[in-house]
């Protein structure tokens, strides 16, 4: 089963690296209110069903693929 | 009787590269340094561990992140919970936060850029095994080189958990927090480099104040158990 997760930067955390993104496309001439860079990790897991890929998944973002102190995740099962 | 000379672990990891420069520095300050491979399962007999820095696993996916699931590390958790005296220097501070042996996290510097400079760093505590050879508020110079060094505490860090801080802050880090130690006080993490600053050769011999200090206090270690 493949899941997709999303690691952000937490809102309070400064993210320096979405600033100079947010101020390069202002070089561009985007109106850009706020850039944030997070991750993407795609995962193929063995499961029976989508929701026991998906406890499986939320497991691995709590113990390694996220740093619950700085980052949140979401987790999508995408079949 | 000559006093014994206490022996000290510095765990290597895959793209660790301060490993031979910690165990110089030890060994110059008259410990009995010795590597311990990242697969091993247990630790060797020692009094103290000191993890190094570097780039281990290549810092994929969060710097620390993997060192923190590697068998040495797990060792070295059993052994800071039993109070041994465990030291992380710049990569080695990142692993025990990101292992929770200390509070906190180490982001990118707010700058985007790698510093590589020396810096001055103000001692907070001087009660500690990692710092007793300085007073409170003695100045050390001591160089720093890293890309990921801002330190953002927990919400709820105790300040005494302060040991270090910069001067001149080079990272953005909360606080000018350089480094800290966990509530206990046997496990401390600093970016700064103590074991490239042990002779005046080098520009500056303030790092021997802290690795004397936990090599004195791995002494003790020793002494206790005879």
């Amino acid at each position: 089963m493949r899941a997709t997760v999303l690691v952000r930067p937490k809102p309070e955390i400064l993210d320096p690296q979405g600033d100079a993104v947010g101020s390069a496309l202002g070089h561009l001439g985007f109106e850009v209110r706020d850039a944030r860079v997070g991750k993407v990790i795609d995962l193929d897991v063995e499961a029976a069903d989508e929701a026991t890929a998906k406890a499986a998944v939320e497991q691995m973002c709590e113990r390694l693929l996220a740093n619950p102190l700085i980052e949140s995740y979401e987790v999508e099962i995408v079949g | 009787m000559a006093s014994p000379q206490p022996r000290i672990g510095v765990v290597t990891y895959p793209g660790s590269q301060d490993d031979r420069d910690a165990l110089w520095a030890l060994a110059a300050l008259d410990a009995e340094a010795v590597f311990v491979w990242h697969a091993e399962r247990e630790l060797p007999d020692v009094d103290a561990v000191v993890l190094p820095g570097g780039f281990s696993y290549g810092d994929y996916l969060r710097c620390g992140a993997i060192a923190g699931f590697s068998p040495a590390t797990a060792a070295v958790r059993e052994f800071a919970d039993a109070r041994g005296l465990v030291l992380g220097i710049c990569n080695g501070f990142q692993i025990l936060c990101e292992t929770g042996l200390l509070p906190g996290a180490l982001l990118r510097n707010e700058s985007l850029r790698f510093v590589c400079r020396d810096v001055s760093l103000i001692v907070e505590r001087d009660d500690l095994p990692f710092t007793r050879r300085c007073t409170a508020g003695r100045r050390l110079v001591l160089p720093v080189k890293h890309g990921d060094g801002r330190y953002l505490p927990p919400p709820d860090l105790d300040p005494e958990q302060i040991v270090l801080r910069y001067v001149d802050n080079p990272n953005g880090s909360v606080g000018g927090i350089a480094g800290v130690c966990n509530e206990v006080g046997n496990v401390m993490g600093l970016m700064p480099h103590p074991e490239h600053a042990v002779d005046p050769l080098l520009g500056s011999d303030d790092g021997a104040l802290l690795l004397a200090s936990f090599v004195d206090a791995a002494r003790e270690q020793v002494l206790a158990t005879i």
